[in-house]
Protein backbone atom coordinates (compact mmCIF):
# COMPACT_ATOMS: atom_id res chain seq x y z
CA UNK A 1 0.00 0.00 0.00
CA UNK A 2 1.59 3.69 -0.83
CA UNK A 3 2.37 5.08 2.17
CA UNK A 4 0.94 8.65 3.02
CA UNK A 5 1.89 12.01 4.64
CA UNK A 6 -1.68 13.58 5.04
CA UNK A 7 -1.45 14.34 8.74
CA UNK A 8 1.14 16.65 10.16
CA UNK A 9 2.16 16.26 14.22
CA UNK A 10 0.53 19.11 15.52
CA UNK A 11 -2.58 18.09 14.00
CA UNK A 12 -2.58 15.07 15.24
CA UNK A 13 -2.51 16.05 18.95
CA UNK A 14 -5.62 18.13 17.81
CA UNK A 15 -7.55 15.22 16.95
CA UNK A 16 -6.44 13.08 20.12
CA UNK A 17 -7.71 15.59 22.26
CA UNK A 18 -10.84 15.62 20.64
CA UNK A 19 -11.28 11.95 20.74
CA UNK A 20 -10.27 12.34 24.65
CA UNK A 21 -12.76 14.79 25.38
CA UNK A 22 -15.43 13.95 23.51
CA UNK A 23 -15.69 10.17 23.59
CA UNK A 24 -13.11 9.49 26.76
CA UNK A 25 -10.83 7.48 24.87
CA UNK A 26 -6.82 8.49 25.49
CA UNK A 27 -4.36 8.10 22.55
CA UNK A 28 -2.26 10.91 23.66
CA UNK A 29 0.75 8.88 25.40
CA UNK A 30 0.73 6.45 22.54
CA UNK A 31 4.06 6.28 20.12
CA UNK A 32 3.91 8.88 17.93
CA UNK A 33 5.54 7.55 14.96
CA UNK A 34 2.70 4.31 14.90
CA UNK A 35 -0.27 6.38 15.37
CA UNK A 36 0.52 8.65 12.72
CA UNK A 37 1.05 6.19 10.18
CA UNK A 38 -2.08 4.72 11.22
CA UNK A 39 -3.96 7.75 11.02
CA UNK A 40 -2.63 7.93 7.36
CA UNK A 41 -3.75 4.71 6.69
CA UNK A 42 -7.31 5.07 7.93
CA UNK A 43 -7.65 8.74 5.61
CA UNK A 44 -6.34 6.49 2.74
CA UNK A 45 -8.71 3.35 3.47
CA UNK A 46 -11.66 5.31 4.19
CA UNK A 47 -10.96 8.15 1.06
CA UNK A 48 -10.59 10.62 3.37
CA UNK A 49 -8.56 13.35 1.58
CA UNK A 50 -7.33 16.10 4.10
CA UNK A 51 -7.14 16.18 8.05
CA UNK A 52 -10.04 18.30 8.11
CA UNK A 53 -12.59 15.87 6.70
CA UNK A 54 -10.39 13.23 9.33
CA UNK A 55 -11.46 14.99 12.04
CA UNK A 56 -14.87 16.27 11.01
CA UNK A 57 -16.18 12.61 10.79
CA UNK A 58 -14.57 11.85 13.80
CA UNK A 59 -15.99 14.82 15.76
CA UNK A 60 -19.60 14.79 14.16
CA UNK A 61 -20.33 11.02 13.51
CA UNK A 62 -20.08 9.00 16.76
CA UNK A 63 -20.57 5.93 15.09
CA UNK A 64 -17.44 6.36 12.99
CA UNK A 65 -15.78 6.17 16.48
CA UNK A 66 -15.64 2.57 16.64
CA UNK A 67 -14.22 1.98 13.91
CA UNK A 68 -11.73 4.42 14.41
CA UNK A 69 -10.48 3.17 17.33
CA UNK A 70 -10.50 -0.29 15.30
CA UNK A 71 -8.33 0.97 12.32
CA UNK A 72 -5.49 3.05 14.61
CA UNK A 73 -4.64 0.29 16.92
CA UNK A 74 -2.99 -2.64 15.38
CA UNK A 75 -4.83 -5.66 15.26
CA UNK A 76 -2.03 -7.96 13.84
CA UNK A 77 -1.67 -11.30 15.80
CA UNK A 78 -1.27 -14.64 15.21
CA UNK A 79 -0.85 -18.14 17.04
CA UNK A 80 1.96 -19.41 18.79
CA UNK A 81 3.63 -16.16 17.67
CA UNK A 82 7.44 -16.61 18.97
CA UNK A 83 7.11 -20.35 19.68
CA UNK A 84 9.98 -20.55 22.06
CA UNK A 85 8.01 -18.48 24.02
CA UNK A 86 5.02 -20.58 24.51
CA UNK A 87 7.42 -23.73 24.48
CA UNK A 88 8.64 -22.14 27.55
CA UNK A 89 5.05 -21.52 28.53
CA UNK A 90 4.15 -24.96 28.05
CA UNK A 91 7.42 -27.01 29.77
CA UNK A 92 7.94 -24.52 32.82
CA UNK A 93 5.71 -21.68 33.54
CA UNK A 94 2.38 -23.00 33.29
CA UNK A 95 3.41 -26.44 35.19
CA UNK A 96 4.81 -24.36 37.93
CA UNK A 97 0.96 -22.40 37.99
CA UNK A 98 -0.14 -25.66 38.10
CA UNK A 99 0.70 -25.97 42.15
CA UNK A 100 -1.82 -22.97 42.27
CA UNK A 101 -5.79 -24.34 43.65
CA UNK A 102 -6.95 -21.68 40.17
CA UNK A 103 -4.88 -20.25 37.79
CA UNK A 104 -6.01 -16.39 36.18
CA UNK A 105 -3.95 -15.72 33.23
CA UNK A 106 -5.02 -12.11 32.12
CA UNK A 107 -4.11 -11.94 28.21
CA UNK A 108 -4.49 -7.97 27.58
CA UNK A 109 -4.64 -6.12 24.64
CA UNK A 110 -5.63 -9.74 22.75
CA UNK A 111 -6.92 -8.30 19.53
CA UNK A 112 -8.93 -10.91 17.52
CA UNK A 113 -7.89 -13.87 20.38
CA UNK A 114 -5.09 -15.80 18.45
CA UNK A 115 -3.38 -15.48 21.97
CA UNK A 116 -6.16 -16.41 24.25
CA UNK A 117 -6.73 -19.57 22.07
CA UNK A 118 -2.84 -20.29 22.20
CA UNK A 119 -2.91 -20.62 25.74
CA UNK A 120 -6.33 -22.81 25.69
CA UNK A 121 -4.91 -25.25 23.69
CA UNK A 122 -1.54 -25.58 25.78
CA UNK A 123 -3.76 -25.63 29.34
CA UNK A 124 -5.84 -28.31 27.46
CA UNK A 125 -3.39 -30.21 26.84
CA UNK A 126 -1.40 -30.22 29.92
CA UNK A 127 -4.50 -30.35 31.63
CA UNK A 128 -4.98 -27.45 33.70
CA UNK A 129 -7.20 -25.83 31.79
CA UNK A 130 -10.07 -27.08 34.20
CA UNK A 131 -8.81 -25.27 36.81
CA UNK A 132 -7.95 -22.03 34.77
CA UNK A 133 -9.57 -18.86 33.39
CA UNK A 134 -8.52 -16.89 30.97
CA UNK A 135 -9.64 -13.43 31.24
CA UNK A 136 -9.35 -11.91 26.73
CA UNK A 137 -9.40 -7.86 26.71
CA UNK A 138 -8.84 -5.63 24.78
CA UNK A 139 -9.85 -1.74 24.09
CA UNK A 140 -11.41 -2.47 21.06
CA UNK A 141 -15.23 -4.27 21.41
CA UNK A 142 -15.32 -4.96 17.52
CA UNK A 143 -11.72 -7.33 17.93
CA UNK A 144 -13.74 -8.77 21.48
CA UNK A 145 -16.71 -9.65 19.66
CA UNK A 146 -14.58 -11.50 16.51
CA UNK A 147 -12.60 -12.94 19.31
CA UNK A 148 -15.38 -14.26 20.90
CA UNK A 149 -16.45 -16.43 17.83
CA UNK A 150 -13.04 -18.04 17.75
CA UNK A 151 -13.35 -18.15 13.83
CA UNK A 152 -10.25 -17.78 11.84
CA UNK A 153 -9.27 -17.32 8.42
CA UNK A 154 -8.15 -21.14 7.68
CA UNK A 155 -5.56 -20.00 4.94
CA UNK A 156 -3.74 -19.02 8.28
CA UNK A 157 -4.05 -22.45 9.82
CA UNK A 158 -0.89 -24.04 8.41
CA UNK A 159 1.01 -21.67 9.62
CA UNK A 160 -0.65 -21.91 13.33
CA UNK A 161 0.25 -25.42 12.86
CA UNK A 162 3.58 -25.01 12.43
CA UNK A 163 4.09 -22.62 15.26
CA UNK A 164 2.27 -25.02 17.00
CA UNK A 165 4.25 -27.93 16.25
CA UNK A 166 7.74 -25.86 16.99
CA UNK A 167 6.40 -24.74 20.18
CA UNK A 168 6.15 -28.39 21.34
CA UNK A 169 3.08 -29.40 20.21
CA UNK A 170 2.76 -33.25 19.18
CA UNK A 171 -1.76 -33.19 18.45
CA UNK A 172 -3.08 -33.15 14.52
CA UNK A 173 -3.70 -29.12 14.95
CA UNK A 174 -6.66 -29.43 12.90
CA UNK A 175 -8.40 -31.64 15.66
CA UNK A 176 -9.23 -28.12 17.33
CA UNK A 177 -11.27 -26.93 14.64
CA UNK A 178 -13.40 -27.30 12.15
CA UNK A 179 -12.71 -26.51 8.62
CA UNK A 180 -16.00 -24.48 6.84
CA UNK A 181 -15.32 -23.39 3.28
CA UNK A 182 -12.21 -20.70 4.36
CA UNK A 183 -12.79 -20.45 7.81
CA UNK A 184 -11.82 -22.44 10.88
CA UNK A 185 -14.20 -22.57 14.00
CA UNK A 186 -12.78 -23.83 17.19
CA UNK A 187 -14.00 -26.37 19.45
CA UNK A 188 -16.27 -24.38 22.33
CA UNK A 189 -14.30 -26.51 24.54
CA UNK A 190 -11.50 -24.27 23.93
CA UNK A 191 -13.56 -20.92 24.41
CA UNK A 192 -15.38 -22.01 27.24
CA UNK A 193 -13.11 -20.93 30.72
CA UNK A 194 -12.22 -17.56 28.34
CA UNK A 195 -14.01 -13.99 29.46
CA UNK A 196 -13.85 -11.65 26.56
CA UNK A 197 -14.18 -8.18 27.86
CA UNK A 198 -13.02 -4.56 26.69
CA UNK A 199 -10.62 -3.09 29.07
CA UNK A 200 -8.83 -0.16 28.45
CA UNK A 201 -4.99 0.32 29.51
CA UNK A 202 -4.77 3.62 29.90
CA UNK A 203 -7.99 4.16 31.68
CA UNK A 204 -9.58 1.42 33.37
CA UNK A 205 -7.72 -0.18 37.02
CA UNK A 206 -6.72 -3.41 38.09
CA UNK A 207 -9.90 -5.76 38.15
CA UNK A 208 -8.57 -8.64 39.70
CA UNK A 209 -5.07 -10.61 41.20
CA UNK A 210 -3.77 -12.95 38.24
CA UNK A 211 -1.15 -15.41 38.08
CA UNK A 212 -0.18 -14.50 34.83
CA UNK A 213 -0.53 -11.69 32.76
CA UNK A 214 0.42 -11.66 29.18
CA UNK A 215 1.31 -8.38 27.35
CA UNK A 216 2.79 -8.88 24.30
CA UNK A 217 3.46 -6.19 21.51
CA UNK A 218 0.92 -3.63 22.78
CA UNK A 219 3.55 -1.39 24.89
CA UNK A 220 5.52 -1.18 21.74
CA UNK A 221 2.73 1.64 21.16
CA UNK A 222 2.81 3.20 23.98
CA UNK A 223 5.50 6.31 25.13
CA UNK A 224 7.71 5.45 27.85
CA UNK A 225 5.51 6.83 30.91
CA UNK A 226 2.23 5.42 29.55
CA UNK A 227 4.46 2.28 29.74
CA UNK A 228 5.22 2.71 33.40
CA UNK A 229 1.45 3.85 34.10
CA UNK A 230 1.06 -0.02 32.74
CA UNK A 231 3.48 -1.29 34.28
CA UNK A 232 2.07 -0.68 37.54
CA UNK A 233 -1.17 -1.23 36.56
CA UNK A 234 0.13 -4.87 35.66
CA UNK A 235 2.14 -4.64 38.75
CA UNK A 236 -0.71 -4.44 40.94
CA UNK A 237 -2.75 -7.23 39.27
CA UNK A 238 -0.20 -9.28 39.93
CA UNK A 239 0.21 -12.07 42.75
CA UNK A 240 3.94 -12.44 44.04
CA UNK A 241 5.78 -15.07 42.88
CA UNK A 242 3.82 -15.48 39.47
CA UNK A 243 4.46 -14.08 35.92
CA UNK A 244 4.18 -10.96 33.54
CA UNK A 245 5.30 -12.14 29.89
CA UNK A 246 5.79 -9.28 26.95
CA UNK A 247 6.79 -9.20 23.55
CA UNK A 248 10.08 -10.64 22.38
CA UNK A 249 11.53 -7.16 21.69
CA UNK A 250 9.54 -5.32 24.68
CA UNK A 251 11.48 -5.05 28.32
CA UNK A 252 10.58 -4.10 31.88
CA UNK A 253 13.98 -3.10 32.04
CA UNK A 254 13.98 0.64 32.96
CA UNK A 255 10.95 0.77 34.60
CA UNK A 256 10.74 1.67 37.80
CA UNK A 257 9.11 -2.46 38.20
CA UNK A 258 12.70 -3.61 37.92
CA UNK A 259 13.92 -4.31 41.07
CA UNK A 260 10.94 -6.09 42.67
CA UNK A 261 10.84 -8.74 39.59
CA UNK A 262 13.62 -11.36 38.39
CA UNK A 263 13.74 -11.93 34.06
CA UNK A 264 13.46 -15.86 33.43
CA UNK A 265 16.56 -16.93 31.57
CA UNK A 266 16.37 -16.48 27.71
CA UNK A 267 12.61 -15.44 27.67
CA UNK A 268 10.70 -11.97 27.86
CA UNK A 269 9.00 -13.70 31.20
CA UNK A 270 9.32 -11.52 34.76
CA UNK A 271 9.04 -12.98 37.91
CA UNK A 272 7.14 -10.65 40.73
CA UNK A 273 9.75 -11.69 43.62
CA UNK A 274 8.26 -11.58 47.28
CA UNK B 1 25.73 18.02 4.60
CA UNK B 2 25.95 16.45 7.43
CA UNK B 3 25.03 13.06 8.15
CA UNK B 4 22.25 11.96 11.17
CA UNK B 5 21.87 8.51 10.32
CA UNK B 6 22.79 5.90 7.38
CA UNK B 7 20.11 2.99 6.50
CA UNK B 8 20.89 0.32 4.77
CA UNK B 9 18.45 -2.06 3.37
CA UNK B 10 18.20 -5.37 1.54
CA UNK B 11 16.86 -8.39 0.50
CA UNK B 12 18.25 -11.40 -1.22
CA UNK B 13 21.75 -11.36 -1.69
CA UNK B 14 22.25 -8.96 0.39
CA UNK B 15 24.04 -10.50 3.69
CA UNK B 16 27.06 -11.14 1.09
CA UNK B 17 27.33 -7.59 0.97
CA UNK B 18 27.32 -6.26 3.91
CA UNK B 19 29.89 -9.44 5.27
CA UNK B 20 31.97 -7.11 2.74
CA UNK B 21 31.25 -3.62 3.75
CA UNK B 22 30.98 -3.83 7.32
CA UNK B 23 34.34 -4.69 8.09
CA UNK B 24 35.97 -1.59 6.31
CA UNK B 25 33.94 0.82 7.80
CA UNK B 26 35.71 3.19 10.06
CA UNK B 27 35.35 2.62 14.22
CA UNK B 28 34.61 6.86 14.36
CA UNK B 29 31.91 7.39 12.21
CA UNK B 30 29.62 9.97 13.55
CA UNK B 31 26.21 8.69 13.11
CA UNK B 32 24.36 5.57 13.97
CA UNK B 33 23.83 2.80 10.68
CA UNK B 34 20.28 0.99 10.95
CA UNK B 35 20.31 -2.48 9.26
CA UNK B 36 16.71 -3.55 7.45
CA UNK B 37 16.78 -6.89 5.99
CA UNK B 38 14.25 -9.22 4.90
CA UNK B 39 14.34 -12.16 6.94
CA UNK B 40 12.26 -15.15 8.31
CA UNK B 41 10.94 -14.83 11.79
CA UNK B 42 11.60 -18.89 12.48
CA UNK B 43 14.19 -20.16 13.05
CA UNK B 44 15.90 -17.69 15.52
CA UNK B 45 18.43 -16.13 12.99
CA UNK B 46 22.23 -16.03 14.13
CA UNK B 47 22.29 -12.94 11.65
CA UNK B 48 23.08 -10.24 15.16
CA UNK B 49 26.01 -12.89 15.76
CA UNK B 50 27.60 -12.93 11.94
CA UNK B 51 27.32 -9.25 11.68
CA UNK B 52 28.89 -8.77 14.96
CA UNK B 53 32.17 -10.86 14.15
CA UNK B 54 32.54 -9.05 10.85
CA UNK B 55 33.13 -5.27 12.18
CA UNK B 56 34.42 -3.66 15.34
CA UNK B 57 31.38 -1.66 15.52
CA UNK B 58 28.69 -2.60 18.10
CA UNK B 59 26.13 -4.29 16.66
CA UNK B 60 22.72 -5.29 18.11
CA UNK B 61 19.52 -5.92 17.40
CA UNK B 62 17.09 -3.30 18.59
CA UNK B 63 14.68 -3.02 21.27
CA UNK B 64 11.26 -1.21 21.46
CA UNK B 65 11.99 2.31 22.29
CA UNK B 66 15.91 1.87 22.25
CA UNK B 67 17.97 5.00 22.76
CA UNK B 68 20.47 5.21 18.69
CA UNK B 69 23.96 5.91 19.52
CA UNK B 70 26.47 7.15 16.92
CA UNK B 71 29.27 4.36 16.05
CA UNK B 72 27.20 1.88 16.54
CA UNK B 73 25.28 -0.27 13.98
CA UNK B 74 21.28 -1.62 15.20
CA UNK B 75 19.82 -4.43 13.10
CA UNK B 76 15.91 -4.24 13.07
CA UNK B 77 14.27 -7.43 14.56
CA UNK B 78 12.44 -10.03 11.98
CA UNK B 79 8.97 -9.51 12.12
CA UNK B 80 8.65 -6.00 13.30
CA UNK B 81 8.37 -2.68 11.32
CA UNK B 82 10.96 0.27 12.68
CA UNK B 83 10.18 3.51 12.69
CA UNK B 84 11.77 6.38 14.49
CA UNK B 85 9.59 7.98 17.28
CA UNK B 86 12.31 11.11 16.87
CA UNK B 87 15.95 11.79 16.26
CA UNK B 88 17.46 9.80 19.23
CA UNK B 89 14.83 7.02 19.85
CA UNK B 90 12.79 4.03 17.92
CA UNK B 91 9.50 2.81 18.04
CA UNK B 92 8.48 -0.91 16.76
CA UNK B 93 5.50 -1.64 14.95
CA UNK B 94 4.37 -5.37 14.59
CA UNK B 95 1.40 -3.96 11.44
CA UNK B 96 0.18 -5.22 8.61
CA UNK B 97 3.31 -6.36 6.41
CA UNK B 98 3.81 -3.51 3.49
CA UNK B 99 5.32 -4.90 0.11
CA UNK B 100 4.96 -8.40 1.55
CA UNK B 101 7.36 -7.66 4.54
CA UNK B 102 7.70 -7.21 8.26
CA UNK B 103 10.78 -5.53 8.52
CA UNK B 104 9.49 -3.27 5.37
CA UNK B 105 12.69 -1.28 3.78
CA UNK B 106 9.74 1.36 3.12
CA UNK B 107 8.69 1.84 6.22
CA UNK B 108 11.91 2.44 7.81
CA UNK B 109 13.11 4.96 4.80
CA UNK B 110 10.20 6.30 5.17
CA UNK B 111 9.99 6.87 8.86
CA UNK B 112 14.14 8.52 8.44
CA UNK B 113 13.07 11.01 5.73
CA UNK B 114 10.44 12.60 7.51
CA UNK B 115 12.15 12.85 10.82
CA UNK B 116 16.01 13.32 9.44
CA UNK B 117 15.10 14.91 6.44
CA UNK B 118 18.40 16.18 4.24
CA UNK B 119 20.87 14.78 6.84
CA UNK B 120 19.73 11.28 5.85
CA UNK B 121 21.83 8.77 3.71
CA UNK B 122 20.41 5.58 2.70
CA UNK B 123 21.85 2.63 0.76
CA UNK B 124 20.07 0.53 -1.28
CA UNK B 125 21.55 -3.44 -1.35
CA UNK B 126 20.13 -6.56 -3.84
CA UNK B 127 16.83 -7.75 -3.53
CA UNK B 128 13.78 -9.73 -5.34
CA UNK B 129 11.10 -7.27 -4.60
CA UNK B 130 10.65 -3.22 -4.98
CA UNK B 131 10.69 -2.65 -1.23
CA UNK B 132 12.71 0.42 -0.52
CA UNK B 133 12.38 1.97 -3.93
CA UNK B 134 9.58 4.08 -2.40
CA UNK B 135 11.59 5.12 0.56
CA UNK B 136 14.48 6.39 -1.32
CA UNK B 137 12.56 8.38 -3.27
CA UNK B 138 11.25 10.25 -0.44
CA UNK B 139 14.56 10.49 1.02
CA UNK B 140 15.47 12.03 -1.96
CA UNK B 141 12.10 14.69 -1.73
CA UNK B 142 13.79 15.34 0.91
CA UNK B 143 17.10 16.40 0.35
CA UNK B 144 18.62 13.25 1.93
CA UNK B 145 21.43 11.09 0.08
CA UNK B 146 20.89 7.91 -1.68
CA UNK B 147 23.59 5.08 -2.65
CA UNK B 148 22.33 2.37 -5.05
CA UNK B 149 24.43 -1.25 -5.49
CA UNK B 150 24.96 -1.21 -8.70
CA UNK B 151 22.70 -4.24 -9.95
CA UNK B 152 25.38 -6.04 -12.67
CA UNK B 153 27.15 -6.75 -8.79
CA UNK B 154 23.87 -7.77 -6.82
CA UNK B 155 23.19 -11.87 -6.73
CA UNK B 156 19.60 -10.50 -7.31
CA UNK B 157 19.58 -7.21 -9.30
CA UNK B 158 15.36 -6.68 -9.50
CA UNK B 159 15.30 -4.19 -6.22
CA UNK B 160 18.65 -1.97 -7.40
CA UNK B 161 17.44 -1.92 -10.55
CA UNK B 162 13.86 -0.71 -9.49
CA UNK B 163 15.47 1.88 -7.54
CA UNK B 164 17.86 2.92 -10.04
CA UNK B 165 15.51 3.69 -12.91
CA UNK B 166 13.20 5.37 -10.06
CA UNK B 167 16.12 7.62 -9.41
CA UNK B 168 18.45 7.76 -12.08
CA UNK B 169 20.72 10.37 -10.72
CA UNK B 170 21.09 8.45 -7.81
CA UNK B 171 24.62 7.36 -6.61
CA UNK B 172 25.35 3.41 -8.47
CA UNK B 173 28.16 1.51 -6.08
CA UNK B 174 29.79 -1.47 -6.23
CA UNK B 175 30.58 -3.23 -3.53
CA UNK B 176 34.16 -2.63 -3.04
CA UNK B 177 33.31 1.01 -3.14
CA UNK B 178 30.66 1.35 -0.25
CA UNK B 179 32.85 1.36 2.74
CA UNK B 180 34.75 4.50 1.34
CA UNK B 181 31.50 6.11 0.62
CA UNK B 182 30.41 5.70 3.81
CA UNK B 183 33.54 6.61 5.71
CA UNK B 184 33.74 10.12 3.51
CA UNK B 185 30.22 10.65 4.89
CA UNK B 186 31.58 11.32 8.21
CA UNK B 187 33.74 14.91 6.36
CA UNK B 188 30.45 16.29 5.15
CA UNK B 189 29.62 19.34 7.68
Amino acid sequence: MMELDIIKDDEMDLLLEDVSTIYGYDFTQYSKASLKRRLNRICLIDKLASFAELRYQVVNDPSYLQRFVEEITVNVTEMFRDPYFYKKLREDILPKLGTYPFIRIWVAGCSTGEEAYSIAVLLQEINLYHKSLIYATDINPTVIEKASKGIFPLSKMKQYSENYIHAGGTQDFSSYYVAMYDIAKFHESLSKRILFSTHNLVSDSSFNEFQLILCRNVLIYFDKDLQNKVFRLFDNSLQNLCYLALGDKETLRFSSLESRYRQVKDQKIWQKLN
Amino acid sequence: MATDILLIGGSAGSITVLLQVLPAIDTDISFPIVIVLHRKSYPKSELDHLLEISTALPVQEVDDKMELENGKIYLVPADYHLLFEDERSIALDVSEKVNYSRPSIDVTFLSAASIFGDRTVALLLSGGNKDGVEGLVSIVEHQGRVLIQDPVTAEVDYMPQQAMEALPTATILRPEHMADAINQLKHYK
